[in-house]
């Protein structure tokens, strides 16, 4: 199967286009995408009829173009005919939006749609989905574009089983500064499931970072799907719903009992490289860092600060995880000292966490990071920044980000997320150090760097 | 390679759903697992004759194809150390549903581990390992990996044990042959890849680890329905 004429299409034919009902879904579909895009769209509509002065063309066929993808929104009943009729006029793929398939009863209806798109080798999404978003390239989601928040264009592909979810995720990718590479809702998922994807975004030279939202996988497909990911430089990182399902069932074994589905999946997941996220908080967080640092770390974390609290409610977040704040040496500890500023040279505690003080200047934080970076004591740098401190200015953002690209050991920050502070977020963001709105969230991101390595 | 005997038993008995011991015990000694001495009796002489080459202390155990819960029952006797009691609790077995007989096994000493598996409907045979016993589901210290395992899988599963402390000898306590129980892992492994067809889940509770082995003491598999 061929996605390329999916992801990037230069030709889209939206079916059901109404030239009287401006609101219905497949006229959203029309209009975001019309002059909003480079891809060239047509409106099919069996009635005909012209809508802003452009015709609706009553079949696939007659429009002038070869179609790349098509964007199927009309009735359940009607889609198995529609779906002959693009693969006889040669359209190359579709997404289903359509629902009242397995969903509603209708498993009969998706596996004849299936049988003819598997035949013809025609790959589509869905149905009962929402189809895909591409930045600069291509939207089927049937949102009014004045609603939709988009992220900025980026190097996370995200994948879910649910479009509500996916329209849901964007929003917090878009108020963390995650940019995305590809959003794909998959629907009922009968022909183009995660494994398919995710050997399209391993390929795909605009992804980096590769998430998912699965319910569940199919029977067997979770073993596929991990073995894939298993050996993948890029992250893949996982988000499961139905955690608690099927913990009724009746069971005869030990084994089975303690080994229940989800105990399963997460076990098979952690095993083949792939980081599972409890929550949406943790999708956001791993996708952020991820896309920044794809190499694993041990996760020996060193801990700058300029406050003692801050300090201590990131190593007990530590402690709750994998990651240890090691006690950094005599040696280091005097080589920082000597750093520092006159101000804060005796007041500064640099055990690890470290912490500099309310006294603390720009310098102070960039000269400490500087030397971590340098030292095998630690592989990753958490800055937990108070903005309000005089001494600390909105250029460390920048600074900080300067030192990681330098070094490239890891720095994460924390920032509180408010208007006021936004120019130091972006001076990290922008610079490709990733900030977290909480201390909890940075100490997140750093269990995603300590994942396994490729195999 | 599952051996031509072991299929034979899994074939004969699919009519019950599961393995009978005496037959789940056989596959495991086939497939080069360490399992207790033991025997299985009928009638009072065999009882006898088996302890006499076994020697005590021995445990009995109902073999029932309608009693697969054998405790739920009472239809497993341990550190049974005379001929009157082997005798008593013979009668009492041959008064249960579908008795086919009364299994007698040496005694063996060591930590009670659980290894499991399960055929999981979204990643195929699962493998577990855990402390075992009847608390199990109680304390649910257990590591799961899908299988095949690879030695660095075991490696980290025994690891992420809670008791990976009383494995390495706590508080002076016998230590567990890290070596037999990383083969008896991997083995049981390979095993399972060869019976994914026909097992739904299989339970080794009790295996008894000690300083030299890890032996099977006690071996359910349950078939595909």
């Amino acid at each position: 199967m061929n996605l390329k004429p999916l992801f990037e299409p230069r030709t889209l034919a939206v079916f059901g286009v109404s030239a009287t009902n401006e609101r219905h879904p497949a006229n959203v579909i029309f209009e975001k995408n019309n002059h909003r895009y480079p891809v060239e769209v047509f409106g099919v509509n069996p009635k005909g009829g012209t809508l802003h002065g452009e015709p609706l063309y009553g079949r696939v066929v007659d429009i002038p173009k070869k179609i790349d993808l098509a964007v199927i929104a009309a009735r359940a009943e009607f889609v198995p005919g529609i779906i002959t009729e693009c693969i006889k006029a040669g359209v190359k793929s579709a997404a289903v939006i359509s629902g009242g398939f397995t969903e509603g009863g209708r498993a009969d209806l998706q596996e004849r749609v299936t049988a003819i798109a598997r035949e013809a080798k025609f790959p589509f999404l869905g149905p009962n989905c929402l189809g895909l978003y591409v930045p600069f390239r291509v939207d089927t989601f049937f949102l009014p574009i004045e609603r939709m928040i988009k992220p900025s264009p980026g190097n996370v592909a995200f994948v879910s089983q649910s479009g509500g979810i996916l329209v849901d995720q964007m929003i917090k990718f878009t108020q963390q500064g995650v940019g995305m590479s590809k959003a794909v809702s998959i629907g009922n998922k009968a022909l183009i499931r995660e494994i398919d994807l995710l050997k399209y975004m391993l390929a795909d030279p605009a992804t980096k970072v590769i998430a998912f939202y699965v319910e569940g996988f199919n029977e067997g497909e979770g073993r596929e799907f991990v073995l894939a990911a298993d050996c993948s430089p890029k992250p893949v990182i996982v988000m499961k719903a139905g955690k608690s399902a099927a913990g009724h069932r009746a069971v005869t074994s030990h084994t089975a009992s303690l080994a229940g589905d989800y105990a399963s999946f997460a076990a098979a997941v952690a095993q083949h490289n792939i980081v599972e996220a409890a929550n949406e908080q943790e999708l956001v967080s791993f996708c952020e860092v991820l896309s920044s640092y794809t190499q694993p770390i041990n996760g020996k974390i060193s801990i700058i600060t300029g406050s003692g609290g801050h300090g201590a409610m990131a190593v007990d977040s530590c402690a709750a995880t994998k990651l240890t704040v090691p006690q950094l040496s005599q040696k280091m500890q005097e080589n920082l000292r000597k750093k520092l500023t006159v101000n804060i040279r005796s007041i500064a505690s640099l055990s690890n966490p470290i912490d500099l003080t309310g006294s603390a200047v720009d310098e102070d934080f960039v000269a400490c990071a500087r030397a971590l970076s340098a030292t095998q004591e630690v592989d990753c740098i958490m800055v937990l920044l108070l903005p309000y401190l005089p001494g600390v200015t909105l250029d460390i953002g920048v600074r900080l980000s300067q030192v990681q690209k330098q070094f490239k050991k890891p720095i994460i920050a924390y920032v509180p997320h408010v208007e006021k502070y936004n120019m130091m977020i972006d001076g990290f963001e922008l610079n490709g150090t990733p900030v977290s709105p909480s201390i909890e969230g940075a100490v997140q991101m750093a269990k995603a760097l300590a994942r396994k390595k490729p195999c | 390679m599952l051996k031509k005997e072991a299929k034979q038993i899994l074939r004969k008995s699919e009519k019950w759903g599961w393995v009978l011991e005496p037959d789940a015990q056989k596959i495991f000694s086939l497939s080069g697992f360490a399992v207790p001495r033991y025997g299985m009796a009928e009638k009072s002489e065999d009882a006898l004759s088996i302890v006499r080459k076994i020697g005590y202390p021995v445990v009995a155990k109902i073999v029932s194809p309608a009693i697969m819960h054998k405790s739920d029952v009472h239809g497993v006797v341990v550190g049974i150390t005379d001929d009157q009691a082997l005798l008593a609790t013979l009668a009492r077995f041959q008064k249960m549903e579908a008795f086919a007989g009364m299994l007698i096994a040496e005694m063996v000493k060591g930590l009670e581990l659980i290894i499991g598996a399960k055929n999981d409907v979204q990643f195929g045979p699962m493998i577990m390992v855990g402390m075992g016993g009847v608390g199990v589901e109680i304390y649910r210290d257990v590591a799961l990996r899908m299988a095949p395992l690879k030695s660095r899988d075991v490696e980290n599963m025994v690891n992420e044990l809670t008791a990976y402390r009383l494995l390495v000898g706590y508080r002076g306590a016998e230590q567990v042959s890290m070596r037999e129980l990383r083969k008896t892992l991997l083995n049981f492994s390979s095993l399972i890849m060869d019976i994914r067809h026909y097992m739904e889940s299989v339970d080794l509770n009790p295996v008894m680890c000690n300083a030299k082995a890890c032996v099977i003491a006690d071996a359910r598999i349950i078939l595909k329905k």
